[in-house]
Parts: C-alpha cells; structure tokens; sequence
C-alpha cells in the first residue's frame, strides 16, 4: 500500500499542470481517487462528512446488478445449447461459460466507449471524472438482445453519451436515461437487429461469433412478448423456443429468450431487494411501478377483448424488461421525481403506461423502454406540482398572517 | 401545557469526547483579541488605536453602518495591536490584559422598569446587542425594526454540545432578568424550546416567556427548526433569535451593572485527553484553553463551535465571540485510505445502509465515532434524491431550495423559504450529501445576495 502510495505521490508532477502528460491529469485523478480516498478536509461548513460518496453508490447499483448479469450470462448459453439441441449433453460450466464469453464483448465494448468519452470530457471540462457511466455502461449491455453487431453498440452508446448526457452538462445534469437512450437510439435505428424472432438467441459458433450453427426442428426465437403481440385468436399459447409451452415458473425464473439481463425475475428481485435495503434505490418508486402496472392489468383482465388482455397479473409481471426497468432504470435518481409524492406517481405511471403499451399497442411488444423514457420528461412536471404546492401553502400563509391575531400577552 | 412538538427528521451524530460536568477556571491570558469576522455581515469601525487603555465594556469597534452597535472589549488592558490585513481590511485588534479586570460601569436596573428603546440602548451601548441576530438573513438584528416574536431554544442537540442544564446552574436569576429584558423588546411573545426532558429547575422556572417543548433528534435544538414548527417566518416578517447562554450576558448587565462574558465553554472532541468545560472569556486564545489537554502528534482541526456549524480556527487563533463549545478533531490530511469508499469501514459513520453503521448503532447504541475531517469524496452533480429530506424536519423543500440558492434564483429562494433558514439549518444535509456539496456556503452567499437585492 505504502509503496503503491508512494508511486503515485512521485507520478503526480508528471500529470499535473505542466508536467508531460498534463493532458491526461483528469485520468490520473480519477485513478488516484479510485485507488486512494481522497485526503482532501473540508474547507467550509460541516467538518465531518458522512462516509458516503457517489462512487459506493454506483458500485452498490453494480452490486445490485451482479445477479442479473450471471443470470443473463447463464440464459444466454443455455438458449444457445437449447437452440441447437446440445443442452443435455452440455456441462453448467460450460453453458455458462459460453453465454459469459458471448456478453463479454458487448460489456467491453460499452464501458470502453463510454468511459472514453467520459474521461476525454472531464479533461476538456477540467473536472473530476464522474462515476455514472460506471451504471450505464453495465445496464446497456443488459438491454439489449445478444444477437446486436458490436460496432452498433459502439455507435449508439457514443450517441447516448454525448447528447444525451454530456451536452446537458454531464451527470446529475441528464433529463433522460442514458442507457435507455442507447436502446431507444438501436430501436429506431436497427430495428431488424432490435426487435423481430432472429435476435434473441445467438446460433453462432463461437461466442456469438462465426458462422450460424443450424437450430434445431421447430426453433422459433420470439420472446413471449413478441408471440404475444402477433398472437391471434381467442387463446394465448406462449411457448419456449423449442414449442414447449410457457409455465409462470419459467417466466419468473427466467430462462426465456429475451434481453440478455431482462429475463429473470428472481435475480432482478434479488438485485432489487439488495438495493432497498442498503437505500441506495428507491423503494417508493418500485412499489409504486410494480402497483402501477399491475392495477392495470387488473383493469385489462376485467374488460378484456382478446387473450393478451386476459394474461393474468403474476405472468404479465414477470414477462419482458418490466421488472427490470423498474428496478434498475425507474430508479435513476437524476432522472426520476426528486420529491417524495413526485415518486409515487411517477412509478405508477410508469407502470401504468408500460403495461398499455405493450398490451394495446401492436407495434411494440415492449412498453418498458418509451414508458419510462416518457416519465423522464414527466418527472419534472410532476415535480414542479409537487413544489408548487409548497409554494402556495407558504402564500397562503404570509397572507393569513397579515391579519396578526396574537398580540402582546404579558406587559 | 402545549403538547410536546415530536421531531421525527434529523440525525444524532455520537462523537467521542463529549464534555464532563466540571469546569476549571482559565487563569490570566496573556492576550485578548476581537476577531470582526465572527460578526458576520458588520463592516467594523475601529474607535480605538494603539495603546489606548480599555475598561471590559469600553467600544473597540462599532457598525459602520449603525454606528449604535458597539463591540466592546471583554478585558480591562492596553491595546496593543491593531492588525489590518490586505486591502486594510481588519484582521483583529489585540488587547494585553490587566492582571485584575476592571469594568466600566453601568446602571443596576430591572429591565422591566425600561421602555423598549430603553433596553436597546442599554444593550448597544454596553456591546451585548451583537448576540441577538435576526432572520431573515441570519445577521446581527437591526435594532430599529421590532421583530415579530424573539425565540430561544434552551437546548443543544449538535453533536458533543454544551449542557444548558448544567451551565445554567444557579443562574437562574441571570437567566430570568436577561429574558425580561428580551420581552421588552417584541410587541410579540418570546419563545423559549425546552427539551421533553428537560430537568434543569433555572429552565423550567422561568417567566413571562411562552415555554414550548420539543423531543427528537437533532436539529430539534436548532432554533430555526423551532421557529418553522411554532409560527413560520414569512416574507416581510422579522424575528430574532439569540443564544440561551447569551442571555445570561445580558441578565448580568442589568444585575451587576457590568459587561461580564465570562462563559463555561465545552472543550470536545475525540482529540480532547480530558474533554471538560472551562470557565473562559470570548477572545481568549486558544493555546490557553487546550495547551497539554490534546493530541498533538497529528494535525489537528480547531472549531469554534460544533463540528457541524462550527467555523474554523488556527491553534495559534482566539475563541469566537458565539462559541460556547470548542471541537477539536483529527484533520485527516495524513490518512491514505485505501479503496476506502469499497470498504466496510466499521469505525466510520454513515446514515448510508451501504455501511454498518445503523446495525451498529442497534447493537452498540453508546458507540461513539471519530471521524476526521476529511469529505471523502468528490463534489459532484446533485444525484441522490430525498437525502436532505431525512434530516431537515421543516416544512420546506430542501433539496429544492438548495437548487435555487445554486442557480441564484432570487424568487424562487423566496417562495421556497429562504427567509425562514439560517446555513446552520443545512449542516445536516451537508453532512449526509453524497455530492458533497457545500450547502451551508451556498445558503450563506444566497441570503447575502438576497440580502444585498433587497436593500436590507
């Protein structure tokens, strides 16, 4: 320690104001404050500060993230030996290792263009390096199908870091999600390599590499959700890829194709209740999207006029990003409601909406992703409702108080 | 009896070296200083120049602006230095004591007797009318505008905080005609917030003030969160608002007929061998106050005050005029934590549940902390959401508020309370802030624009 301590102390001229590689000091801090707490003391106000810092926030999220990640990584191999008919004859290790293998290159690819970013705007801006893409650039790969190019990943996660972030002043400045501007950007972008039945699982030799290994009979890729949306007639029969049909316990487990972190509840969950109880996400919010989107499709199930309407709740729940995005993307802080009652509707909404987009809308089989996008812009306004409120209760009050009823009691 | 007022928000913050009930008596100092800067908003006048003998009582510097206001030395001595620093701005003007002090003599009265104008003048003239500030603005009180109401909290609950009830001790009499003398003053009531607890016979004997009661975490003894809970500020109204122990200076003048600040000052802190109180007078030095009772082989922060609101001092700096508790903390600069914002950090609190703090204080509710002075960690963008909400139990939007004093918003400060806060009110949202932002500088500088804007 001491000596990694002192390599940094003799280092630090040559990145410094000056020194050769000034052009890289915001890198070296950031480094430095990764490896080392600052020992900055404070130079106004309070001189105790509370241990607690943006970094062991972000990590925590990352934390909080690790189920979902072996989960996806898991279910990635495992649809691709199912696809392929190996599965029985295939060891865990080895199915998991091909789908962490397959992920792999899409969490590189999206931390090292982003972070890229990130680093080269702290140095024109003369600022510490902000931690946020530390989230974002494990949520993106999460979101998206395995089947994506990587060079599409690279693109859009510069698009999303650039201008849907660092041109509103960095993090903490965001009016969307970052990582949902990602897949909103290859939603609209690449639909084909977004959306349809050929994304979802990877047939390629190697690790999502290679030539397409042949599936067997009677493969389909869609997502439940994807079935769902084409489904016709008065019966929804979801089915697994092989045509299996689709128990409750399959689609909580999660072992469904779909976005590489999306399908498991359980480890979303798991991630979720992590979070709560280290106050690091807020509960309100994922109460109140889980309520929203449940109420309606209790309200669905009432005055239902196809089969998709009739998907009762614990199904609907558990089916697409739903869970995920009400875990982990609702609960940005920076772009949620910042007001404790601003949080109760901006969750339900969210839910709300989801469930209406993607049960009676065609066009999208998943509502997650716009939903919450929408609710971003919404946030403010239902803040500024909430602050008003405050306002005008403190008018009301400089009003009344101009007609004074107390006076003096002892003289 | 009002029901007692239940402060659900705040945070109590157990630090080691919390003061224990005796007092020693600093002997002869060597030099006495008045320091302008802890009258904060006052451009000073100096009415004296080196070498001028000086009574306790007699004016070193007056108000600029309300020449009325004097600020008198402490000490009966010689002026010996008056210090300017750049710009001539006024560093601190010293005095070499006299072995016995002398004091300047003012008339014994009953407060009661006085008109209102009667009062004020007595306490200008005699140097007392800087203890009493106002809010808006949390400035020394323009003493030409009566205040609305004058509240007193009678309790301290910053961390490692004097205890009024052992201070108050026996000066029930003090305490009783310094609070008469605040009744004149206010067309309104004056309030005085008790503790529930509230055991001191000085305290609960009191009259002619309404008494309040309060339970709760800190800053239930803020006396801005009182105000907000008893009758909010509202815009164009004025309150005052002074220290309970600084009302004993003023009981004293018309008692005695004398300007006498000695006060029990608490040494705290985790740094402190033997943490006490110490009968002291505002100016002292500090090397006579804590020379052989601390930790010197690290560095050390001084504070007068708590280590929340508290301001900074140098070892070699005076005792504040407002300090009625002295910190002293490890400065922290020495530490290299490694990986430190991964770690567990027993010894360490937060009010985060990413650390085992609260499961601490469930199993180990006597656990005390030392921390150092260190931000540990980088100012940021505001990100978390609802953090200030938990420890700021006034009927205003903090998080909000702070965003306005940010961006200097002027009317949106106004109509989100800017009037009824002092920075003291946000030590707390400093201290939790995950973005480490200044809160309480930025409250500062807003009420001083707001302050400026308005032509008050």
């Amino acid at each position: 320690m001491k000596a990694l301590r002192n390599l940094l102390d003799k280092l630090k001229p040559t990145f410094s104001e000056g020194g050769k590689l000034s052009a890289l000091h915001s890198v070296f801090e950031g480094f430095e404050a990764f490896l080392f707490v600052s020992n900055q003391t404070s130079k106004s106000g309070v001189h105790i500060h509370d241990s607690i810092d943006s970094k062991r926030v972000m990590f925590w999220v990352i934390l909080g993230l690790v189920p979902t990640l072996l989960f996806g990584m898991y279910n990635t191999g495992f649809q691709h030996y199912l696809a392929i008919g190996l599965f029985e004859q295939t060891s865990f290790w080895q199915v998991f290792g091909w789908g962490a293998l397959s992920v792999l290159p899409y969490i590189v690819v999206s931390y090292v263009v982003g972070l890229g970013i990130e680093f080269i705007a702290a140095q024109i801006k003369k600022e510490e390096i902000q931690e946020g893409f530390l989230v974002t650039g494990l949520l993106i790969p999460l979101i998206l199908p395995i089947g994506i190019p990587l060079w599409m990943v690279a693109v859009a996660t510069a698009f999303s870091v650039i201008f849907a972030k660092e041109v509103f002043g960095g993090t903490g400045y965001n009016i969307f999600n970052v990582a949902l501007i990602t897949r909103a950007f290859l939603f609209f972008a690449y639909p084909t390599k977004m959306s349809g039945s050929n994304v979802w699982i990877s047939l390629n030799e190697y690790f999502g590499f290679g030539n397409a290994v042949p599936a067997v009979d009677g493969f389909s890729g869609a997502t439940p959700l994807g079935q769902a949306a084409v489904a016709t007639g008065s019966s929804l029969h979801l089915t697994s890829p092989l045509g299996n049909p689709l128990s409750w316990w399959d689609m909580f487990l999660g072992l469904i194709p779909g976005s590489i972190g999306e399908t498991s509840t359980l480890a979303i969950l798991l991630g979720g209740i992590f979070l709560i109880a280290t106050g690091v996400a807020s509960w309100k919010i994922i109460l109140s999207v889980f309520t929203g989107g449940a109420a309606t499709i209790l309200v669905f199930n009432v005055f239902a006029t196809n089969a998709y309407m009739a998907v009762p709740v614990w199904e609907q729940l558990c089916l697409g990003g739903f869970a995920f995005g009400a875990v982990f993307m609702a609960t940005d802080p920076v772009t949620s409601s910042r007001t404790e009652t601003g949080k109760w509707i901006y969750g339900f909404l969210i839910g709300v909406l989801s469930m209406i987009l993607r049960v009676l809308n065609p066009a999208y089989p998943e509502g997650m992703m716009l939903s919450i996008l929408f609710m971003n812009i919404f946030a403010k306004l239902i803040d500024y409702y909430v602050v008003q409120h405050n306002i005008n209760k403190r008018l009301k009050r400089a009003i009344l108080s101009s007609n004074p009823v107390k006076t003096t009691l002892y003289e | 009896m009002v029901p007692v007022q239940t402060i659900k928000k705040g945070l109590d913050i157990n630090l080691k070296g919390r003061a224990a009930f005796e007092t020693t008596t600093v002997g002869g100092i060597d030099s006495w200083s008045m320091i302008p800067t802890d009258y904060y908003g006052m451009t000073p006048k100096v009415v004296v120049k080196e070498g001028d003998v000086v009574l306790a009582g007699s004016p070193l510097m007056v108000d600029k602006l309300k020449p009325a206001i004097r600020f008198v030395s402490a000490v009966s001595g010689t002026v010996t230095a008056v210090v300017r620093g750049e710009k001539r701005a006024l560093r601190n003007i010293l005095v070499k004591p006299d072995f016995k002090t002398d004091y300047l003599v003012f008339p014994k009265e009953n407060p009661l007797d006085l008109t209102p104008e009667g009062v004020k003048i007595r306490l200008c003239e005699s140097g007392l009318w800087p203890y009493i500030k106002q809010r808006p603005y949390d400035v020394i009180a323009n003493p030409d505008i009566p205040p609305r109401a004058i509240f007193v909290s009678g309790f301290d609950t910053a961390p490692l905080a004097p205890d009024y009830t052992y201070i108050l001790k026996g000066k029930g009499v003090d305490l009783q005609t310094g609070l008469n003398a605040l009744t004149r003053m206010t067309p309104g009531l004056v309030f005085l917030s008790l503790p529930e607890s509230c055991e001191s016979a000085e305290l609960r004997g009191v009259q002619r003030v309404e008494t309040r009661w309060f339970k709760g975490p800190h800053p239930a003894g803020l006396v801005g969160v009182q105000i907000n809970h008893i009758a909010p500020i509202n815009k164009g109204e004025v309150v005052w608002t002074i220290n309970l122990l600084d009302v004993l200076f003023i009981g004293r003048l018309f008692n005695q007929g004398r300007v006498d600040l000695t006060r029990q000052l608490a040494v705290t802190g985790p740094e402190v061998i033997r943490p006490s109180y110490v009968s002291c007078l505002p100016g002292s030095p500090l090397s006579a106050l804590v020379d052989g009772n601390v930790y010197k082989e690290i560095p050390l922060r001084y504070i007068n005050g708590n280590p929340l609101s508290g301001s900074r001092v140098e070892a070699e700096g005076y005792l504040s005029a407002y300090a009625t508790q002295l910190t002293v903390l490890h400065e922290g600069t020495d530490t290299h934590e490694m990986l430190g914002w991964v770690l567990p950090r027993f010894n360490q609190f937060s009010t985060s549940r990413t650390y085992f703090s609260w499961l601490t204080k469930c199993l180990m509710p006597e656990k005390a902390y030392e921390p150092d002075t260190r931000i540990l960690g980088g100012e940021r963008a505001l990100i978390m959401s609802g953090e200030y909400d938990k420890v700021f139990p006034m009927d205003i939007l903090p998080e909000q508020l702070v965003r306005a004093c940010l961006t200097k918003d002027l009317e949106r400060m106004e109509q989100l309370g800017i009037y009824e806060v002092a920075p003291e009110d946000f030590a707390l949202c400093e201290y939790v802030c995950t973005s480490k932002i200044e809160v309480q500088r930025e409250i500062r500088e807003a009420l001083d624009l707001l302050k400026r804007e308005n032509g008050d």
